[in-house]
Parts: C-alpha cells; sequence; structure tokens
C-alpha cells in the first residue's frame, strides 16, 4: 500500500517533468496522481475498473481545478499527469498480445473493456468540469 | 475598455503569435481561442474570430483588415510555455503590456529553451517506468530492468525522432526496442515477469496529453481538432502497439 502511495507519487512527478511542467507545480502534480490512484487503487476490486476510473477521473479533476485557482495556472498541468496512471495501457497490451497470439474473442473482449475504461476516463473529466461549472454558477447567481 | 489604440496589424500578430505558441505547446483549442479572443478585447477590439485546428489557426478582426493565417508544423508538450503565455495574456487583459512589449515576450518564449534538459528528461522518464512496474503489480526485483527498458525507450524516441521526421516510426522504433531489450533481459535472468516490464517501460510513450486534449476538444464542440489531436493519439498508440507485437509474436 505505502509502495503503492509512494511509486504513483514519484511516477506522476516524474510525468510533469516528461510535460515540461513548471517546477514548483510538480510536488502538486505528484499529489493529483497520488490521490487518483489512490481512489482507483481502493474501489478496483469492489466496483470493477471502469466505475474506479471514472470515480478517481472526477476526483483529479475537482482537485486539479481548485489547485489551477490556487495557483493560477491551466487546469490541464494537473489533470494531464493526474490521469496518466489510470490510462488502461496495460489492458491495451494484453489485448494486443492476445490478437498477436490469435485469440480474437479474448482479444476483442480486453479491446472492449479497453475502450470503456478510455470512456469513462473521457466522462469523468467532463463530469468534473461540469460540476465546477454548476457550482461556479449557482454561487454567482445572486450576485447578478 | 482600452482607451489606447493601438494599430490592428500589431493587435492580430500578437493573437496569432500567442496562439500558435499554445497550440505548439499541448494546450487545449478551446483555451487557444478564449486566450486569442480575450487578447484582443483587451486591446480594444470587441469582436474577433478565431478557427484553431491543430495545423492551422485563422483569425480575423473586424471588416477592415484581412483574415490572417498561421501555419502549425511541429507539435510538442512543452506545458511551461503554456503557462508563460498564459501570464502574459492575463497582463495584456489588466492593461499592463503594449503588442509591441507582448510580440518581443512572446518570440522570447518561442526562442527559450525546453525546461527540461534531455538528460532530467531521461531520468523521469525512467523513473517513472520503474514507478509504474510497481503500480501495475510488477516486483521490485525487476525495478532495475523497468529503469533501464523505459529510459532506453524515451531515448530511442528522442534520437530517431531528430534522425527522421516521421512519428509513427520513431515511436514504432521505440516500442521495438522496449520489448527487445525486456524480452532479452527476461531471458538473461535479470527481469522475471516480462509483461509488465513491458508496460511500465512503455507509459512515457502512451500520448496522454493527446487523449485528454482530443476528448476535451469534442466535448466543448471543437469537432475538427477534436478529431484530428484523436487520430493523432491512434496513430501512436498504433505505433508503440505494432513494436511491441513484433516482439511478443517471436516469443
Amino acid at each position: 500500500m505505502l509502495a503503492q502511495l509512494f511509486t504513483s507519487f514519484i511516477a506522476t512527478a516524474a510525468f510533469g517533468i516528461l510535460f515540461h511542467a513548471p517546477r514548483h507545480s510538480l510536488l502538486q502534480c505528484g499529489f493529483v496522481g497520488m490521490m487518483g490512484w489512490l481512489v482507483y487503487y481502493w474501489t478496483t476490486d469492489s466496483m470493477g475498473p471502469v466505475s474506479a476510473s471514472l470515480l478517481a477521473t472526477v476526483l483529479i479533476g475537482i482537485i486539479s481545478q481548485s489547485f489551477a485557482r490556487l495557483y493560477k495556472m491551466p487546469v490541464i498541468i494537473f489533470s494531464v499527469a493526474g490521469m496518466i496512471p489510470l490510462v488502461p495501457g496495460g489492458m491495451a497490451y494484453n489485448a494486443m498480445r492476445q490478437f498477436v497470439q490469435h485469440n480474437y474473442p479474448q482479444a476483442l473482449e480486453l479491446a472492449m473493456s479497453t475502450l470503456m475504461i478510455a470512456g469513462a476516463i473521457a466522462v469523468g473529466l467532463v463530469l468534473s468540469e461540469v460540476l465546477n461549472q454548476i457550482f461556479r454558477n449557482i454561487r454567482f447567481k445572486p450576485q447578478r | 475598455m482600452n482607451n489606447h489604440s493601438y494599430p490592428t496589424p500589431e493587435i492580430i500578430e500578437v493573437c496569432l503569435l500567442a496562439g500558435k505558441l499554445m497550440m505548439q505547446n499541448g494546450a487545449e483549442t478551446y483555451r487557444v481561442e478564449d486566450t486569442m479572443s480575450r487578447i484582443a478585447s483587451a486591446y480594444g477590439i470587441s469582436q474577433s474570430h478565431s478557427y484553431v485546428t491543430p495545423t492551422g489557426i485563422f483569425f480575423a478582426i473586424n471588416d477592415s483588415e484581412p483574415a490572417k493565417l498561421i501555419r502549425i508544423v511541429e507539435r510538442t508538450t512543452d506545458l511551461h510555455k503554456v503557462v508563460e503565455v498564459n501570464e502574459i495574456s492575463r497582463k495584456i487583459g489588466r492593461g499592463d503590456m503594449s503588442p509591441r512589449a507582448a510580440v518581443t515576450e512572446l518570440s522570447k518564449i518561442e526562442r527559450g529553451p525546453l525546461r527540461y534538459s534531455n538528460r532530467v528528461q531521461l531520468m523521469a522518464a525512467a523513473l517513472a517506468s520503474g514507478c509504474f512496474m510497481i503500480m501495475f503489480g510488477g516486483v521490485w526485483r525487476d525495478f532495475p530492468a523497468a529503469v533501464l527498458c523505459g529510459g532506453a525507450g524515451l531515448a530511442a524516441v528522442q534520437y530517431f525522432h531528430r534522425l527522421v521526421k516521421v512519428k509513427f516510426f520513431s515511436e514504432f522504433s521505440a516500442s521495438f526496442l522496449i520489448g527487445l531489450l525486456a524480452a532479452l533481459l527476461t531471458v538473461a535472468g535479470w527481469g522475471q515477469m516480462m509483461d509488465k516490464i513491458i508496460i511500465g517501460s512503455v507509459m512515457p510513450l502512451v500520448p496522454g496529453l493527446l487523449i485528454t486534449n482530443a476528448i476535451r476538444d469534442l466535448m466543448a464542440g471543437h469537432l475538427v481538432s477534436g478529431i484530428s489531436k484523436g487520430a493523432d493519439a491512434c496513430l501512436t498508440s498504433f505505433g508503440i502497439g505494432a513494436g511491441v507485437a513484433v516482439i511478443i509474436s517471436y516469443m
């Protein structure tokens, strides 16, 4: 568990470097990635990878948006490094492996799951943004 | 509204340069358009139209000036430059910067070196590969192998990209190299789980930013940008997959 926390923090911060994120945002990148991975890791056994990815990306989006406002930087800096661990790389790899070894039914099954997870990540990102917009609009309405 | 009035061509130049820099370095399309129209309105132009795609930006201001086009050839990921452009656009929004000063600043950013040197990037990729291997259920014994493969993979991408300008080829060869190295290390007894090592090492090549941006663009209604970024991401993933697949098919 501790190893997971540690490695996910390092891995996402390192991804921040690969994306040339500003130096003083690397710790925040690592934090966002760690929180996302933590949620995914805890919930994936009980909820399945698709819902777990959705939940984790919504959280990543919310944290990134708060950080973006706090540090006055584009959201993308925090969210992109954070969602990298959730990208279904392993599953895509297994799907490809089955394709190469001519196990087509299994390969298709894995490919479909990969697509589902990718879709969940997409929905999660948009959902967090929509939540943010709704929240802001509700808060600002009385002033209009 | 601002009471200075600057010549329109200068304003157009600032907008286009800012837009180009952001698009080249991995910003989302809606952010590019938003920044361009904000800069224009800060300089007192209430109506501006921009059409942003990953390969070119069109920008038009009122009727008197013709629309201008700027071509975007190379796209990398350098979020630091996006942040810097963002800061300049904030400054312009506050009315602290004339178009001429902004152009100088923006060209300084354009010529600026990458934030992190290649060596730092290599170390980051190597470290990330090892960590991803652990996160995806690998064992600590494989850590050095994953670090080695991940570092070699990124080095190969950077090297081949300088050698040939075909992105697909550099990604294909890099993942081929990763697969080969992982297989050799496993055979030599340096690694136990070849699959995990490969998955971890391939992660630095995965087009994460492109995928996110493609989705964001599509949802924001920038259909052309979204689809072209998505196609780019698919091509990259396919290159990575094909490179590894060659190795596993011979295992």
